[in-house]
């Protein structure tokens, strides 16, 4: 290690609104694929497990939060810190097209992949052109 | 620094681009590329942990390995697997091979470095051999 300023990968905090006990609260980055059936989200919320997942979908805002369980190791002191720890907190405004139903959430290695497919009247209808 | 305006006056962005050119050079995020993963370094008398946010990683892309006193981390991060005719909207997340190393305060035994994976958050713990401990020295009435 090396005393020279290390520069990590982005994990932003969100400045408001604040929390009351001072914690910091993290922006999940996040991947966003649209399918021909729905769309995928893909948040990255690591030291989450499963349970501590909060998601909702409320007036087209989706919203997803995570609790975190910090990871102190027993017995030991923080001598360098490159990164914070923080619940994750981060919304987004769906077009109103969604099933809130049918979303479908997996938890996998501190990854949340969010599935939600099209709602069936919504689906695109291709209409062919026939020559005359 | 100068800027000379008398310089390609038929051309009036040149003095704004020079400018600009230096600041890019000034400002701290150019220096350096982001390092991945960050690392928290944990200490006590007897081991030292290092935990690392690797959200996405699967435990068998990692390699830990200790050569004296320094631990090298490296793995890969395979980017998602899209169904074919899928669009982006967003890419923030970051793929491909990373490598980092961690100097030791001490010269670490490979049977006292044990290594766990949960939800995404590394932690290695290296234990310190016992020859290295501090030892509290006792001081002798004369």
């Amino acid at each position: 290690m090396t005393n020279d300023m290390t520069h990590t990968a982005d994990k932003t905090s969100t400045e408001t609104p604040e929390t009351t006990t001072g914690r910091r609260i993290y922006r999940p980055l996040t991947d966003i694929v649209e399918t021909a059936d729905g769309m995928t989200l893909m948040l990255e919320m690591p030291g989450v497990t499963a349970e501590d997942v909060d998601i909702t979908l409320e007036k087209r805002v989706l919203t997803i939060r995570g609790k975190v369980h910090t990871t102190q190791p027993e017995k030991l002191q923080l001598a360098y810190a490159e990164y914070g720890e923080g619940d994750f907190e981060r919304a987004f405004t769906m077009s109103d097209d969604f099933d809130p139903d049918k979303i479908g959430a997996q938890l996998s290695n501190g990854v949340l992949t969010l599935t939600l497919p099209r709602a069936a009247e919504a689906q695109p209808k291709k209409i062919t052109v026939k020559a005359s | 620094m100068l800027y000379p305006t008398y310089t390609r006056r038929s051309d009036p962005f040149a003095l704004m681009r020079s400018m600009l050119r230096d600041f890019d050079r000034v400002s701290p995020s150019r220096l350096a590329q982001p390092v991945f993963p960050a690392v928290n370094v944990w200490q006590s008398d007897e081991a030292v942990a290092i935990t690392a946010e690797l959200p996405g990683v699967d435990p068998a892309d990692i390699d830990i390995s200790v050569k004296e006193n320094v631990l090298t981390l490296s793995g890969e991060r395979k980017a998602p697997e899209v169904p074919e005719g899928a669009r982006w909207h967003r890419n923030e997340r970051g793929f491909g091979r990373f490598a980092r190393s961690v100097r030791l305060p001490f010269v670490a035994a490979d049977d006292k470095v044990e290594a766990r994976m949960t939800n995404g958050v590394l932690r290695i713990v290296v234990g310190r051999p016992e020859e290295d401990k501090p030892r509290k020295i006792e001081i002798k009435a004369a």
